[in-house]
């Protein structure tokens, strides 16, 4: 990012008007993390509290246990503390 | 009442937002958009929530939305309002719309509260949710109307003869309640399906109605940014932030807390507090506990439970 | 057609909001605009038009729900005087800058301290970077047709900015002359309603004022500086539609004897009524002395100025507003850089007259004109700025 040839005055939408609903999730959020979060999809019950507390809608529901989108997630934790089957561990993220 | 698998998967507000890791008002948009029953307008005042969910080019809004300044949210709001309605008139918008304002404790409490007075004075249409982080943490943690007595923040600092800020929190919901609206309710995130039904009662008014909702900072309240929900609900379970519904001239108190932690509990996981855990001020705690059981009595005694 | 009907300045205004098919008003009353508030808060009670009328609790509400209604696509009025824009200043802004196709009728007042009710321009003038075209009416009848023009003007694609038309407080707000009024067919089919492109439709959802930094906010105020420079096209073409409806022709400046005078006073709103009434009189005693009166204020009419001014040897501009500090007051210090940038070397006297409602008296004027005969005589300008009618 940054280094595509942003739009002059003369294309830009007018008024700062952004006509693209969403296009937030072109932005990547996930390289903010420190921790990431593991599910054990064997202890996961599916009852969908970390999906309602994250955040940053990092939460994907699947049909029998959840996954995290690591793109956007910035590795809060607040999945892992929620969790009542403590099914997520924050681990830390090495790159 | 709600069940998680009921709800929709539908992201209305996108990732790629720039809140912080943890932040509640990311949590509470997400559950507020998870509860819309109609198409939807929203207004934001300035605020944390604004800039980091609109940072030019991008916008993680999938509803149409409005920012125009930091005190008038609820304005902006009521001409939206009184458009759609003209606009239905003349049959160029025929549609039944929802308008929600989104705006911190600043927005609200603060520089917003006249703006906030005059839409509901006039039976303006719309939801007004105030998420409240208690201090203005957008500019960096300055302490508004809303921070709680003995909250440090940079304009209300723990000093060595002031520890922290010396005023209690206004009564948002008693203000509202003042003028003659049908409904308004507090709440938390941490009891979500709480707080979805309460978006959808509001929605189905006619007129104005308010939502006061608790929304974690880790930044500027301080704590790590796992602890928000866990925040949030010692907020609710010391009886620091009573979950209670104003309906139509009637009270209700939402979350019974039969045997209260004491609000230390809440108070010594936040760094705001921290000084008040000394000798030197250790009775500050004392003081903002009889806050907390006064505060209680008088809204418990409100709602026909005492 | 035509139907002449008494009304004071700001009922004039009121009226043709109500012919205009405006979908939301939103205003709070202050003196001297109250009654554009109330005359229209009666068309609103009797029935008389479908408008959405918001009686909001202030002035920086009563635009904050006008920028949110023309976003929603609503055409959109309101009016205000002095504090009320003064109040209103942080909102100019916005409406301009995500271009809000608002109209506001403006009855210009002194801005406090101290406080003063009476006509002056000095509220309009603090406001006049704010990327609104503003339009003053010389009298009673420009401003009912000016208003109507306004919508047609500030909603064209190629403008889409927020208009503001300025009456004299008192002087024509209150002033009651007969009115050439259209009829509701006439300026229905002139202004028809509005048909936005792009709005706050759920079908189609936008972000309107995202935060723009560094990357991106110098853009938008270029787009800006583009879009009011070009209003002025927009301007002249609803003029000329106007003309065919209403047999009157207006345009970006007004003149009067401008074609073999000397000497000329440039001033705006009521005021140039007085300064041509004093020509009139000087010319028919033989003396070269002319008017300029600027309709358009911003988009600043340089090019029109400069082309009006070729044959002067003395120009007297007249200020109704002070710019503290500044070299010369604001109309003049617009005036002085047109001419700057054309390469002229007129003789300019800036004279800062009337504030807070003082009145000037033709004598004055008269007084002004000899003194620029003078000027063109002798070449030789003594007080550059100079105040009139205030006591030493």
């Amino acid at each position: 990012m940054g280094e595509e040839k942003k739009p002059g005055w003369k294309t830009v939408p007018i008024g700062g008007i952004l006509l693209e609903p969403g296009s937030a999730t072109k932005y990547k959020t996930g390289d903010w993390r420190a921790f990431r979060p593991v599910i054990d999809t064997n202890k996961c019950v599916n009852c969908l509290i970390c999906w309602i507390y994250c955040p940053d809608g990092a939460i994907k529901r699947l049909e029998k246990h959840v996954t995290v989108d690591l793109d956007y997630c910035k590795g809060c934790g607040i999945c892992a503390n929620e969790c009542p089957v403590k099914a997520i561990t924050m681990i830390e993220e090495k790159r | 009442m709600v069940t998680l698998k009921e709800l929709t998967t539908e992201e209305l507000f996108t990732s790629g937002h720039r809140l912080c890791a943890g932040c509640g008002a990311g949590i509470i948009v997400r559950m507020t958009m998870k509860a819309l029953k109609r198409p939807t307008i929203a207004v934001n005042a300035t605020g944390c929530l604004e800039v980091s969910s609109t940072i030019y080019p991008y916008t993680s809004w999938r509803i149409p939305w409005v920012h125009i300044a930091f005190e008038n949210a609820a304005a902006v709001a009521s001409g939206i309002e009184s458009a759609v309605k003209a606009l239905s008139k003349r049959e160029a918008w025929n549609k039944d719309v929802d308008v929600i304002a989104f705006a911190g404790d600043g927005g609200t409490f603060d520089i917003g509260i006249q703006a906030l007075s005059g839409a509901m004075e006039r039976g303006h249409d719309l939801v007004y949710i105030c998420y409240d982080n208690e201090a203005y943490m957008n500019t960096g943690i300055q302490r508004s109307g809303a921070t709680p007595h003995g909250a440090s923040t940079t304009t209300s600092p723990a000093g060595r003869v002031i520890p922290g800020k010396p005023e209690f929190k206004k009564d948002l919901i008693g203000i509202c309640v003042a003028h003659g609206i049908e409904y308004a309710a507090t709440a938390s995130p941490a009891y979500w399906n709480d707080y979805i039904t309460k978006v959808q009662k509001a929605l189905d008014v006619k007129g104005p109605a308010v939502i006061h909702v608790f929304s974690p900072c880790p930044l500027g309240m301080r704590f790590d940014s796992d602890k928000s929900i866990e925040v949030a609900r010692l907020a609710v379970q010391t009886r620091y932030w009573p979950v209670y519904e104003f309906e139509r001239g009637r009270y209700k108190l939402n979350i019974k807390v039969p045997t209260p932690k004491p609000v230390s509990e809440f108070l010594k996981v936040q760094g705001r507090f921290r000084h008040l855990f000394t000798p030197e001020f250790q009775h500050e705690v004392e003081v903002i506990q009889r806050w907390v059981d006064e505060n209680w009595k008088r809204i418990t005694s409100l709602c026909g439970e005492a | 057609m035509s139907k002449l009907i008494g009304l004071t300045g700001d009922e004039a205004i009121a009226y043709a909001v109500k012919q205009c098919n405006v979908d939301v008003v939103a205003a709070y009353p202050i003196t001297p605009q109250t009654i554009i508030v109330e005359a229209f808060s009666e068309y609103v009670h009797n029935g008389e038009v479908k408008t959405e009328f918001i009686c909001v609790e202030s002035e920086h509400s009563a635009l904050s729900a006008c920028i949110g209604a023309s976003l929603t696509g609503a055409r959109v009025f309101t009016a205000t005087s002095s504090q009320g824009l003064a109040l209103m200043h942080e909102m100019l802004y916005i409406a301009s800058g995500l271009r809000c196709p608002i109209v506001m009728g403006v009855v210009n007042r002194a801005l406090s301290a101290p406080i003063n009710i009476h006509g002056d321009h000095s509220d309009m003038m603090g406001s006049r970077d704010c990327g609104w075209i503003q339009i003053y009416a010389e009298n009673v009848q420009e401003a009912y047709d000016w208003t109507i023009q306004a919508f047609r003007i500030a909603e064209d694609k190629k403008a889409l900015l927020p208009v503001s038309v300025n009456i004299d407080g008192f002087i024509l707000s209150h002033a009651l002359e007969g009115v050439k009024t259209l009829d509701d067919k006439a300026v229905d089919s002139f202004v028809s309603t509005r048909k936005a492109e792009i709005t706050l439709d759920p079908a189609k959802p936008i972000t309107v004022g995202a935060l723009c930094l560094t990357d991106y906010y110098f853009e938008m105020k270029r787009q800006q500086v583009e879009a009011i420079k070009e209003s002025k096209g927009v301007i002249s073409s609803v003029n000329e539609a106007y003309e065919q409806i209403s047999g009157r022709k207006y345009g970006i400046i007004d003149t009067f004897g401008i074609g073999d005078a000397e000497v000329a006073i440039l001033c705006l709103g009521s005021t140039a009524g007085t300064t041509k009434y004093v020509a009139d009189s000087m010319r028919k005693k033989g003396f070269k002395v002319g008017v300029i009166k600027p309709w358009i204020y911003r988009p600043f009419p340089a090019e029109e100025i400069v082309k009006a001014t070729e044959n002067l040897k003395a120009l007297i501009v007249l200020d109704r507003a002070c710019s503290f500090g500044a070299p010369y007051n604001p109309l003049c210090s617009d005036v002085i850089s047109a001419l700057y940038q054309a390469e002229r070397e007129l003789k300019v006297i800036n004279v800062v007259y009337g504030l807070g409602g003082r009145d000037i008296a033709p004598s004055d004027i008269r007084g002004l004109f000899e003194e620029g005969l003078e000027v063109s005589k002798t070449g030789k300008v003594n007080e550059p700025v100079k105040f009139v009618g205030v006591r030493e």
